[in-house]
């Protein structure tokens, strides 16, 4: 007979979900839970996380699309029912409004009669990242690091183990960072968060070893997963000895890098999609096998995520990987398999030091903060991705399916009724908006406003906001008037678009020359240059799209209006009236497209531009594509579309016929 | 394909009517280079009302070098030209890549405060590599503005001492100088930029480097005087806390004032659309050209006593003269 082998403890295993409303992820999570997860990862709706109520202009088309809408209390309280928060594990994926989430999650728990100290889990809370990636920012700079700032100092002295932010370096790969450049920016926030924290004098001295052990990362893993190995080993190097150095922690538990993940959604293809297993498999070794530098919490992604939202037995099967990996694998039975191997010694070394001078770099500008203000990290990023979306355009990097292998059977996977993803319940918007007039005609009027006249207060004073944030949770508050209370006083930020950069080598190849030329020469015939509005509208801050269609657009010859994210469908079509565009082209991640488009239209008939030929880009399911096509779009792209220049010579073909020029056909 | 024109009278009415689809049609008539519509464009700016192109409304040129805050200053102007009832319109030069004729406009990210507010008009220029940083079409699109809104204020990038060219064609220029930059101080210390009408040091918030600045370019000033007699103001604000903002435009406003009180605010305009010609001339035909109509300054004495025409309208007559003279000499 053999002794029992001695393994280590598996990571937390989480599915990033939610959506429709807080009962509906309230059964999700419970049903996961009986799966085998062991805790909870929460993705909110993109209303809740800039801050607006279900009823808000800018939340249409948004309510429950890619997470769970919650207003208020009695949201909160529906989404946990049955689920006792003193024994759970709670990661929410919130950053701008995080304080007010976990005043609910608070104030919830305590209704629950689970006390603050019990509490365990995790805010996302790493705002800086939002103004380069993702882009759910509210607040300029300033008052955002001071929100996260006080969420830190409560959470230390009240909820000890909550880990109140977890440094996010997942949206710097997500929006094209090199492995390189993800250490040096994730750890960069963390010096301008911890400096914070340090000098707004809510920790003493003493106590600020604890602050350093609750500081946490949530991590991208790629394909590549040799390379995220040594990346995830050059960030506990690298994290140990800043932390050491820079804030005098002596405990080498509390200097411990911890990290959780969600491995690579960048890299995962609409094209043949049942692929993304194998690749969402791989990603998770690279943060799995070496010990030294293991994950605590893994969530994996769905194989569909690409086409549109995970059902229930997506994430399942995501969930599985997992399970097969701890349960019937051996890895978790040794020790760390790599120590003195020297050729990951080198590559980790080589990391460190890439990324060491990039901070040096960071530092020189004033830290973090101010290289983001000044749109150097953001253009770094884009010039980092718009790399990788020539390579991938040329062929040199190879991506199976997508530009290589591209023959396919037909998949059984996507031929089902629901075209092999979920639809999210149109009525759940609608009956949101219900439940937030149910929930306000009930609550005491006086106490809210009691309630936000103290948070106005606290905000004025720099006291901490979350005692604050907590009374609001419980006399009824909701997610709007919160964030507007604190609009109010804070203001609100542009992020800069990182995409004034200069342009590659691909703008003077053979092909971008000829699209050029036939730019020009349109410009002649219709009698001014070309000009191309690149409008976000709706909360989506998934930027990566608009920005590579930008720079490609100015580097074929085209004049590029580009505002931003998180734009009204009335302000595009106001900038398209006064910028004279000849086309517009929408981008939308977050599965609203359909009211998108709709409200877009509207405004531009409002304006006197009907006719105006509109293109979309985005997560866009063929049945939609149709659907959008009837309403009138010219032209749809979704994920697979990787030739940009053809793209380019698409959109120029469009402008031609709507001024009633024969097509070109620039090779 | 086919070429549909406005009718260019229907259109100029509909502008000064404040019809935000008329204007920005006009503006892209404007922009267009087709010989037709070159003409459509002069028809059009003939018959917009003359009163407000010779009196009315402000335009404010801003310039500065870059990051020194220019469009977020804009950004902060606006709202308090709002608040006090004013409707602005924006022209937005934003350099052009020189490699593929291509362009970002960015500023309307920048200036982002205006919202949906339909009183304001945001319209962004490419430079396109001419004109010295200042695309040709900025004046005779500067005239359609001002036949709709109360202030139109051009925004040019500036580099070195190019920065100030904008000057030349506008009632007001004001230089948004960067804190702790000497180069500003020094162009104007050496007399190689010519003088704006108000100078404001951005970023008031950063404490002293701005005052420094401030207190140098007062120092500066001092010892210069524009050569008409306007004492050039120098003060400092912040976008970014809103601060110094009604001081700012109080003292634009005053500048226009001092010009209506002297009686100079049309001779100015008038200025302007004669430098606007001169230039436009010399791009085309360099000083060969001017000096076939009799040399710069004998050409600006002409302009300034010539009846009032639009600006196309009367280049086409001048750019008829240098060619005649070409023919006549060749």
């Amino acid at each position: 007979m053999t002794t029992p082998i001695k393994r280590d403890k598996p990571w937390l295993m989480r599915t990033y979900s939610g959506h429709s409303s807080a009962k509906a992820s309230n059964e999700l999570y419970r049903t996961n839970l009986s799966k085998g997860q062991t805790g909870l990862s929460v993705a909110f709706d993109l209303p809740t996380q800039t801050g607006y109520d279900a009823d808000h202009p800018l939340a249409r088309g948004e309510v429950g699309k890619v997470g769970v809408p919650i207003c208020n209390i009695g949201d909160m309280a529906a989404l946990f029912d049955q689920i006792p928060l003193g024994q759970m594990n709670t990661s929410m994926t919130i950053n701008a409004t995080a304080a007010w989430l976990l005043a609910l999650y608070v104030a919830t728990a305590e209704r629950q009669g689970a006390s603050p100290a019990q509490l365990q889990g995790t805010t996302q809370n790493d705002i800086l990242k939002e103004y380069l990636s993702r882009g759910t920012y509210i607040f300029p700079p300033a008052p955002s690091v001071r929100l996260t700032t006080d969420i830190i100092a409560y959470t230390v002295k009240n909820i000890p183990k909550w880990n109140p932010t977890n440094i996010c370096s997942y949206h710097l790969q997500e929006a094209g960072a090199t492995p390189t450049q993800e250490l040096a920016y994730a750890l960069s926030t963390a010096i301008a968060v911890m400096d914070a924290v340090r000098d707004s004098g809510q920790i003493g001295a003493d106590g600020f070893e604890q602050v350093v052990g609750r500081i946490s990362f949530f991590v991208n893993a790629g394909i590549r997963f040799i390379e995220e190995t040594c990346k995830m080993r050059a960030f506990g190097e690298m994290w140990n000895k800043l932390t050491q150095e820079r804030y005098g922690a002596q405990s080498e538990e509390m200097r411990r890098f911890r990290y959780g993940v969600q491995v690579n959604s960048l890299g995962l293809t609409e094209a043949q999609p049942e692929n993304n297993v194998q690749r969402i498999v791989l990603e998770m070794l690279g943060v799995s096998l070496s010990k030294k530098a293991r994950a605590r919490a893994i969530q994996l992604p769905a194989w569909n995520e690409a086409l549109g939202l995970p059902r229930p037995w997506d994430q399942q099967w995501a969930l599985r990987m997992q399970q097969v990996l701890v349960l019937e694998t051996d890895l978790l039975e040794y020790g760390d398999i790599f120590d003195g191997s020297p050729v990951i010694a080198a590559k980790v070394k080589a990391l460190v030091d890439g990324a060491t001078a990039e901070m040096a770099r960071v530092q020189e500008q004033g830290g973090m903060v101010q290289a983001i203000e000044s749109g150097y990290v953001k253009r770094q990023l884009v010039t980092s991705h718009t790399e990788r979306m020539r390579a991938i355009e040329r062929g040199d990097l190879k991506i199976v399916g997508l530009n290589c292998f591209k023959e396919t059977e037909e998949s059984p996977l996507t031929g089902g009724k629901d075209s092999g993803i979920m639809k999210v319940d149109p009525r759940a918007e609608r009956e949101q908006i219900e439940r937030l007039n149910a929930f306000r005609a009930k609550r005491n009027n006086a106490e809210v406003k009691a309630a936000l006249a103290n948070l106005a207060e606290t905000a004025r004073s720099g006291a901490n906001i979350m005692p604050a944030s907590i009374l609001c949770a419980h006399a009824g508050v909701t997610t709007g008037e919160w964030s507007q209370t604190l609009r109010d006083i804070f203001g609100e930020y542009r992020a800069p678009t990182g995409i004034d950069i200069p342009a590659n080598d691909d703008a003077r190849g053979a092909r971008a020359v000829a699209i050029r030329t036939e730019v020009l020469k349109t410009g002649e015939a219709v009698g001014r240059p070309l000009r191309l509005l690149i409008g976000k509208p709706g909360l989506d801050g998934h930027s990566n799209g608009a920005e590579q269609i930008a720079v490609k657009g100015r580097d074929v010859g085209f004049e590029i209006v580009y505002e931003g994210i998180r734009l009204t469908p009335e302000q595009i079509a106001k900038a398209a009236l006064e910028e004279g565009v000849h086309l517009i082209g929408l981008s939308v991640l977050s599965g609203s497209h359909v009211e998108m488009v709709e409200d877009v239209f509207n405004q531009l008939d409002k304006v006197g531009l009907k006719g105006l030929p509109v293109v979309i880009g985005g997560i866009i399911p063929e049945n939609d594509a149709k659907m959008l096509k009837e309403k009138g779009i010219a032209a749809v792209y979704t994920p697979k579309d990787i030739d940009l220049n053809g793209i380019m010579v698409d959109i120029l073909n469009l402008i031609r016929k709507a001024h009633d020029l024969k097509p070109v056909a620039a090779a | 394909m086919t070429l549909a024109l406005p009718e260019p009278a229907a259109l100029a009415a509909a502008v000064s009517g404040r019809d935000r689809l008329a204007l920005a049609r006009a503006l892209n008539l404007l922009d267009d280079r087709r010989s037709a519509a070159r003409q459509c464009a002069a028809a059009f700016l003939d018959a917009l009302p003359a009163e407000k192109l010779d009196n009315g409304g402000h335009l404010i040129g801003i310039t500065g070098p870059p990051g020194a805050g220019k469009s977020s200053l804009t950004a902060a102007l606006i709202q308090v030209w709002r608040r006090r009832g004013l409707k602005v319109a924006i022209l937005a030069v934003d350099p052009s890549s020189p490699i593929t004729g291509g362009a970002l406009l960015g500023d309307r990210l920048r200036m982002h405060a205006s919202g949906a507010d339909r009183e304001v008009f945001i319209r962004s220029l490419a430079c396109r590599g001419e004109f010295g940083g200042l695309s040709a079409e900025v004046w005779p699109m500067s005239l359609a503005m001002l036949a709709a809104f109360d202030i139109v204020l051009v925004e040019t990038v500036g580099v070195g001492q190019k920065e100030i060219d904008v000057s030349k064609m506008t009632d007001t220029t004001c230089f948004v100088a960067q804190p702790a930059s000497g180069d500003s101080i020094q162009f104007l210390k050496a007399g190689i930029m010519e003088i704006p009408h108000v100078i404001v040091v951005n970023k008031e918030d950063i404490g002293m480097a701005a005052r420094k600045t401030l207190s140098e370019l007062k120092n500066t000033l001092r010892r210069q005087m524009d050569p008409e007699g306007w004492q050039v103001p120098a003060l400092s604000a912040s976008a970014a806390l809103g601060s110094g903002i009604e001081q700012l435009a109080d003292a634009l406003n005053g500048h226009r004032d001092w010009l209506l009180a002297r009686g100079q605010f049309n001779a100015r305009r008038q200025r302007c659309q004669a430098e606007w010609l001169v230039k436009h001339l010399r791009e085309e035909f360099g000083r060969y050209g001017i000096g076939l109509l009799g040399g710069e300054d004998a050409l600006f004495a002409t302009l300034a006593e010539a009846p009032r025409r639009s600006p196309i309208a009367e280049y086409e007559v001048l750019r008829a003269r240098v060619i005649r003279e070409i023919k006549a000499k060749g």
